[in-house]
């Protein structure tokens, strides 16, 4: 219930144009100027201001802000998070979508029903449970203390978070397209002798791949911009536990906003380029 | 029962689905539930009826629902406009309506923060002009909620204005209807189930929503406190069934109320003669 929801396709957008443009001018122009308004001042004016934040004390200020031991470190443990949620969950995704889409079994829906539950669990809720499970009083609790495993307030701890909330990405990308392609070229090349796997790379991959990218690339985002799950489970210690996202808030509530804003514009720039990337694939996918 | 069927690898595929589906979501979420069972029911009541607890429920559920409705009202708008008109600008506009998804919600917080403070760019104009002050005050909740809701309700009404015929309008507007009968009866009847799914994802988000929020709300107890936030509070304190206690009251309290929105659209379809 609580996905995602596609965009669709902007080539489609420019054939529609024609068609429908029976409204009266005034109407027309009036609605234009709504969306626009509406649009610039909640999209526009934020994504203009991270840029202008991040600039104010001049380039020297921003460089030295992102120079820092504490910002670096911030974005290493941004990336190693990363590094290891997407691919896990990549591989998740396809073996997902190839058992949903090419066999029937009992409990399908059900299984759908439950990847898609992390996207309407609240990201701090999301945090909690692992707190629940590896924290002081959690389940493993005693035994990890007892091994000096440390999970909560640590490095694993934000990678299980971010695993959580990233877990339906790909595969509610792959799913749908996969069930609309249906198993006919797959099931010709293995009965012209073709492998499982040799079909699975040269006819499955092939036909999903700007869909799969696509996952990939949102699920990268969220894994690099998660904030309300990870803020739980980190501790916030500087220089150790503390990602990009986490480091913002800390510089923003210690009043060093250039320090802030310098952190934030690299996760905009993210955001942007996560935008463009989409953009490109969607005409890519809508151009074949 | 698996099909018959000469695809290979099901076991292997549905295995390993199965398997790191139960690791990392399934086993868990179930924590949620037996940690809960630590608690009888008079201290659950007790957690759950404390004034602060009571609040922030009512500040969390009021402000995601206004931010829902103003976000469908003019998703709507933006959505009809991208799909029907053309303008400069256009391909442009619609790239950024995901812009929210995109943008890590601890930027957006401090981004709509910087915006909406007294002395910040639109705050200091709401002031002077209207003497309406936006952050840390409820209504800043609400504007986090719009922004974040925005691409919710766009994306899903965008495709059904999309697929929707014209023909239908045509015979609408040749038998003599005026254009605000066509929209009124045939349109929007047609478009307003995708609207309120769109309203109730917009919805769902925006009561578990953390990041985006703590920083334009000021977090005054019993006036500007999310329940998310009070469950971060709770965990700071080590009071860890308080915070599941509050988390599945508040989990529990969202599923019922998109079962509501779920159980609305059947019969707005139903109505329609959609089913």
């Amino acid at each position: 219930m609580n996905a995602i929801p596609q965009p669709i396709n902007p080539a489609k957008l420019v054939a529609r144009q024609q068609v429908a443009l029976q409204d009266a001018d005034w109407v027309r122009w009036s609605l234009i100027a709504i969306a626009v308004s509406f649009i610039s001042l909640f999209i526009c004016l934020p994504l203009g201001l991270v840029i202008f934040q991040a600039f104010s004390k001049g380039i020297v200020a921003y460089w030295s802000a992102l120079s820092q031991a504490d910002t670096l470190a911030a974005i290493n443990l941004t990336l190693l998070t990363a590094l290891v949620t997407v691919p896990l969950n990549t591989v998740f995704g396809v073996a997902a979508a190839w058992a949903i889409t090419r066999f029937d079994f009992k409990g399908k829906s059900l299984l759908t029903t439950l990847i898609d539950l992390p996207f309407s669990v609240s990201p701090v809720i999301s945090g909690l449970i692992f707190v629940l499970l590896f924290g002081a009083e959690g389940w493993f609790g005693e035994w990890l203390m007892a091994h000096d495993v440390k999970i909560i307030f640590a490095v694993p701890g934000i990678i299980l978070a971010t695993l959580f909330i990233t877990f339906p990405f790909v595969a509610r990308q792959l799913i749908p397209l996969m069930q609309e392609m249906g198993t006919q070229e797959e099931e010709a090349a293995l009965s012209l002798g073709a492998g499982g796997w040799k079909t699975f790379w040269a006819v499955t991959i092939p036909n999903v791949k700007w869909a799969l990218l696509y996952g990939v690339l949102l699920c990268n985002a969220r894994a690099m911009g998660e904030f309300g799950a990870v803020s739980v489970v980190s501790g916030h210690i500087r220089g150790l536990t503390n990602t990009l996202p986490l480091h913002v808030e800390v510089n923003y509530n210690d009043y060093n906003i250039v320090g802030a804003f310098a952190s934030a514009s690299i996760l905009a720039a993210l955001a942007v380029v996560t935008l463009i990337l989409k953009s490109a694939l969607e005409w890519k996918q809508g151009n074949r | 029962m698996s099909q018959r069927s000469i695809m290979p690898g099901f076991r292997p595929s549905l295995g390993f689905t199965v398997i790191y589906l139960s690791l990392v979501v399934l086993i868990p979420l179930s924590t949620l539930v037996f940690k809960s069972f630590e608690l009888n029911w008079h201290d659950y009541v007790g957690i759950i009826t404390n004034k602060r607890v009571l609040s922030s429920f009512r500040v969390s559920f009021s402000t995601a629902l206004v931010a829902a409705l103003i976000a469908s009202f003019f998703g709507f708008i933006t959505a009809w406009v991208l799909v029907r008109y053309s303008f400069i600008g256009k391909r442009f506009f619609h790239a950024l309506i995901d812009f929210p998804f995109a943008l890590p919600t601890a930027v957006a917080g401090i981004v709509l923060a910087t915006i909406f403070q007294p002395s910040g760019f639109l705050g200091k104009l709401l002031i002077d002009t209207f003497g309406v002050q936006v952050a840390f005050k409820p209504l800043g909740i609400v504007m986090a909620l719009i922004f974040i809701s925005i691409p919710f309700v766009v994306r899903t009404v965008e495709p059904v204005l999309l697929e929707f015929e014209s023909n239908m309008e045509e015979a609408a507007s040749s038998l003599g209807a005026t254009r605000l009968q066509v929209f009124s009866k045939i349109i929007f009847p047609n478009v307003f189930p995708a609207l309120l799914t769109g309203f109730a994802l917009a919805f769902a988000r925006g009561v578990g929503e953390y990041g985006s929020v703590i920083f334009i709300a000021g977090n005054i107890p019993y006036i500007s406190e999310i329940v998310p936030l009070l469950i971060v509070t709770k965990l700071e304190q080590y009071d860890e069934v308080g915070a599941t206690a509050i988390a599945l009251t508040m989990l529990v309290i969202s599923f019922v109320l998109l079962l509501l929105i779920n159980v609305l659209q059947l019969w707005v379809r139903k109505r329609s003669g959609q089913l």
